[in-house]
C-alpha cells in the first residue's frame, strides 16, 4: 500500500519533470514562430512610413500560454487519458454495471440544478445574482430543452431538421399573441402553445413524408425560414420585424406574480424589499421543470412501442415497414413531440423576454439546436446536457472575458468570437469523439423484460 | 384439408416506372408447406417478395392471404394479418443490440409471449443467445441472418418469407440455417416461402418450387421434380453449389 502510494508520487514528480521540459520546448518552438509573426508589427506612421511596432508584451503572452498548455497537457491531461484507456481496458471485463457516479450522476446533476440559484444568491447577493442565473442558468437551459425538442427528431427517429426554430417561433408567437390580446395566463397558454406547435409539426410533417436525409433537411429548412418570413410581412397580427412586447409575466398560479404594482407582487406578499431577481429565479426553477418534463418524457417515450418505433426507422425504414411498424405515424409523432417541447420552450422565451421578434428565430438558431444535439452525441440527454453547457456557456463566459482587451486593444469585443468558438469546439470533439460527448447508445430491451425494466428505472438518465 | 391456399397469388404484375418487373405471376403456398422459388439474377425474385408485402404495389391481379384480400392493404396492415419477412440483404437494425431486434420484430399486440418467444429463438438459433448485448450491425454475416430470420419469428407468424437466407454465408452455416427452417416446419407447421440462388440446397428443403425467369414463372412442381428436370438441372445446378 505505502510502496504503491510512493510509486504514484514518483511518477507524478517524473510527470512534472517531463511537462516542464517539454514546456521549454514548446515556448521555444513558439517564441521561433511568432517573433516575427506577433513581436513585430509593421504599420504606418502619421507621414505614411513604414514602421515596425515592437509587441514584446503580446509575444511573451502568446509564448506562456504556449508553455502553460504544454505543461497541463502533458503533466495533466495525458496521464488522465492513459489512466482512462486503462480503466477502459479493465472496465470491458466488468463492463455490465455501471460506476457509482454514473448511476447517481443524474441524481446529483438534477440536485445541483435545484441548488444553484441558492449557491448564487448566497456567493454574489440578489443584485449580483441576475446575470449568472438568467444569463447562464435560464440561457443555457433553453437550448437544453430545445435541444432535447429536437433529439426526439433528429436524435431519436433520425430526421434531419433543420427548421426546429420554426416551432420555437409558433410557441413563442402563440404565448406572446395569445397573452397580449386575450389577457390569458401563461399556464394556459403553455399547453395551448405546445399543441399549436405540435399541430404545425405535423403540417410539415405530412408533405415530407417520404423525403429522408439532405432532402428533408433542405424542406425543413424552408419551412424554418417561411415560418421566419411570414413573421416579418403578416404586419396586421404579428406587427412585422417590431415584435409584440409588453408580454405578460408569468405568475404563480394567481398566488402571487412579478409586476412590481399588482397587489399580489412576490415581494409585498412575502415582505421583501422590490427586485427583478426573484422573477428570474422563479424563471429559473420554471425552465428546469420543464426540461425535467422533457427527459422525462423522452425517457418514457423509447420504452414504449412508439419510441422504439423512432429508432427502428432512423435505422432502417424498409425493415420497419416488414415488422408491420407504420412508418407515416411514426414519423408524424416524431415531429409533433419535438416540435411540442420546441413551441413550449418559445413560449417560456416570450414570457421571459417581454418582447418577441422575427429576429430570434433565424436560421443560425437551428443550426446552433443541431450541433448541440450532435455534439451531445444524437440521442444522448446527458451528452445534450452537456454539449449545450459547453457550447453556450463558454460563449456567455466569452463576454465576461474582459481581460482579453488588455491583451488584444480596447477595440476587441470577445463576443464576436462566439461562432469562431462553436466551430472550434465543434472540431476538436468531433475528432475527439466522433459519435459527440456520450455517443453510446443505452439499449432498452433485455432477456428478461419485466425484470430489467425495473432495473431501466432506476438507472434512468443517458436517453 | 386446405380447400384454398394460405397465399395465393394470381396473375400479379408489378411495375418499376414503365418496366414490367413481374408479368402474370401465379404463385400458391398451402399451409404447412415449404415453397421454394428459384430464378436467375433480376429474374424479379425479390420483386415478388416485396410485392407480396405490398411495396411496390402490384398493379393488376390479386394476392389473397388467408382468405383476405390483401393486394392494396398498407404494409403494416399486412404484417399484421402475420406475415413475416427477412428481407433481402437481412436488414436487421445496426445500432441495436440482439435483444432489441429481436424486440422489434415481436408484434406490439401479444407481449404476453414475449419471453417464450424469445426462448424459442434462441433454442433455434443458440449462437444468438452468446450475443445478446451485441449491436446488430457488429454480427458476422450468418449471426445477422439468423438475428434477420429470428427477428421474423417474433412475430408468430403463420407465413414466414425468406429472401436468399443463404446469401454470402459459408455452407457450414448455410446447412444449419436450412435446418433451422425445416426444424420451425416439422415441429411447429410453419409455412415458408423462400427465394434461394442456391437452388440446390432449396430444392431439396422445398416441398414444392417455382423457377421464374424475367419476371415470369416458368416452370413448377414438387423439388424433386424440379431437381430432376434437365433444363433447371443446365440452367440452375450444372456448375453451381452442389
Ligand atoms: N426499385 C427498383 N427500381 C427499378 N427497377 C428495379 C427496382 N428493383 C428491382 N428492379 C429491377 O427489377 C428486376 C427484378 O429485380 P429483383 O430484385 O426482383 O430480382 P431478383 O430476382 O431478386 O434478383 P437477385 O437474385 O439478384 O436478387 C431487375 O431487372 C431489377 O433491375
Ligand atoms: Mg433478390
Amino acid at each position: 500500500m505505502a510502496q504503491a502510494v510512493s510509486a504514484q508520487r514518483v511518477a507524478a514528480e517524473s510527470n512534472f519533470s517531463e511537462a516542464a521540459r517539454q514546456a521549454l520546448y514548446a515556448g521555444l518552438i513558439s517564441f521561433g514562430l511568432f517573433v516575427l509573426f506577433i513581436g513585430l508589427r509593421t504599420d504606418q506612421n502619421i507621414r505614411n512610413e513604414l514602421i515596425l511596432v515592437q509587441r514584446w508584451g503580446t509575444l511573451a503572452i502568446v509564448v506562456l500560454l504556449t508553455m502553460a498548455g504544454r505543461f497541463l497537457f502533458v503533466a495533466f491531461a495525458q496521464p488522465a487519458i492513459a489512466a482512462r484507456a486503462a480503466a477502459r481496458a479493465k472496465a470491458t471485463a466488468v463492463a455490465a454495471e455501471p460506476g457509482a457516479l454514473r448511476k447517481n450522476g443524474t441524481k446529483l446533476a438534477i440536485l445541483a440544478l435545484f441548488l444553484y440559484p441558492i449557491f448564487i444568491l448566497w456567493a454574489v447577493g440578489l443584485q449580483g445574482s441576475l446575470k449568472w442565473v438568467d444569463n447562464f442558468g435560464i440561457q443555457i437551459l433553453i437550448y437544453v430543452m430545445l435541444a432535447w425538442g429536437l433529439n426526439i427528431v433528429v436524435g431519436l427517429a433520425g430526421l434531419l431538421d433543420l427548421g426546429y426554430v420554426a416551432f420555437y417561433a409558433v410557441g413563442a408567437y402563440s404565448y406572446a399573441l395569445l397573452g397580449t390580446e386575450l389577457g390569458w395566463s401563461f399556464w394556459i397558454l403553455l399547453p395551448a402553445a405546445g399543441i399549436m406547435a405540435a399541430f404545425w409539426g405535423v403540417i410539415l410533417g405530412f408533405p415530407v413524408l417520404r423525403l429522408r436525409g439532405d432532402y428533408l433537411a433542405i424542406v425543413t429548412l424552408a419551412f424554418g425560414e417561411i415560418i421566419r418570413l411570414v413573421l416579418i410581412n403578416w404586419r396586421e397580427v404579428t406587427n412585422g420585424s417590431a415584435g409584440i412586447s409588453g408580454i405578460p409575466k408569468v405568475d404563480f398560479f394567481g398566488l402571487f406574480d412579478f409586476n412590481v404594482s399588482s397587489d399580489i407582487y412576490f415581494g409585498k406578499v412575502f415582505g421583501l424589499a422590490a427586485s427583478g431577481a426573484y422573477y428570474k429565479i422563479f424563471l429559473y426553477y420554471l425552465i428546469v421543470l420543464l426540461c425535467l418534463l422533457t427527459a422525462f418524457v423522452t425517457i418514457r417515450l423509447r420504452r414504449m412501442p412508439v419510441g422504439r418505433a423512432w429508432e427502428a426507422l432512423r435505422e432502417d425504414e424498409i425493415a420497419c415497414r416488414s415488422l408491420g411498424i407504420n412508418t407515416t405515424t411514426t414519423k408524424l409523432t416524431a415531429f409533433a413531440i419535438g416540435a411540442m417541447f420546441g413551441g413550449f420552450a418559445g413560449s417560456f422565451f416570450a414570457a421571459r423576454q417581454g418582447f418577441v421578434s422575427p429576429e430570434s428565430f433565424v436560421f443560425l438558431e437551428s443550426a446552433i439546436i443541431l450541433a448541440i444535439v450532435v455534439l451531445g452525441g444524437m440521442g444522448s440527454l446527458m451528452g445534450i446536457a452537456i454539449a449545450a453547457l459547453v457550447m453556450i456557456g463558454g460563449t456567455e463566459i466569452l463576454r465576461e472575458m474582459t481581460f482579453l482587451k488588455q491583451v488584444f486593444g480596447q477595440d476587441f469585443t470577445p463576443e464576436l468570437y462566439r461562432m469562431l468558438l462553436f466551430g472550434l469546439a465543434m472540431i476538436i470533439v468531433m475528432v475527439w469523439k466522433p459519435r459527440g460527448f456520450v455517443g453510446s447508445r443505452e439499449p432498452t430491451a433485455f432477456l428478461h423484460q419485466r425484470k430489467a425494466i425495473s432495473a431501466a428505472f432506476t438507472k434512468e438518465g443517458h436517453g | 384439408m386446405a380447400a384454398q391456399p394460405l397465399l395465393d397469388v394470381r396473375g400479379i404484375e408489378t411495375y418499376y416506372g414503365n418496366i414490367r418487373a413481374l408479368n402474370s405471376v401465379d404463385v400458391t403456398v398451402d399451409q404447412g408447406e415449404i415453397v421454394a422459388l428459384i430464378g436467375a439474377n433480376g429474374a424479379g425474385k425479390s420483386t415478388l417478395m416485396m410485392t407480396i408485402f405490398g411495396s411496390p404495389r402490384a398493379r393488376t391481379g390479386t394476392i389473397t392471404f388467408a382468405g383476405t384480400d390483401i393486394t392494396n392493404l398498407p404494409t403494416h396492415e399486412i404484417a399484421r394479418l402475420r406475415i413475416a419477412q427477412s428481407p433481402e440483404g437481412r436488414r436487421i437494425f445496426p445500432r441495436m443490440t440482439v435483444m432489441e431486434n429481436l424486440q422489434m420484430g415481436a408484434s406490439l399486440d401479444n407481449l404476453k409471449y414475449y419471453d417464450e418467444d424469445v426462448e424459442k429463438v434462441f433454442h433455434l438459433f443458440p449462437r444468438l443467445k452468446e450475443r445478446i448485448a451485441q449491436r446488430g450491425g457488429t454480427l458476422s454475416g450468418g449471426e445477422q441472418q439468423m438475428l434477420s430470420i429470428g427477428r421474423a419469428l417474433m412475430a408468430r407468424p403463420k407465413l414466414l418469407l425468406l429472401d436468399e437466407p443463404s446469401l454470402g454465408l459459408a455452407p457450414l452455416i448455410v446447412k444449419q440455417i436450412f435446418d433451422a427452417i425445416r426444424e420451425l416446419n416439422r415441429t411447429q407447421g410453419l409455412t415458408v416461402f423462400l427465394v434461394e440462388q442456391n437452388a440446390f440446397g432449396a430444392l431439396k428443403l422445398a416441398n414444392r418450387g417455382y423457377v421464374m425467369v424475367n419476371g415470369r414463372v416458368t416452370m413448377s412442381g414438387t423439388g424433386k421434380e424440379l431437381l430432376a428436370d434437365p433444363e433447371v438441372r443446365a440452367a440452375y445446378l450444372e456448375g453451381g453449389r452442389h
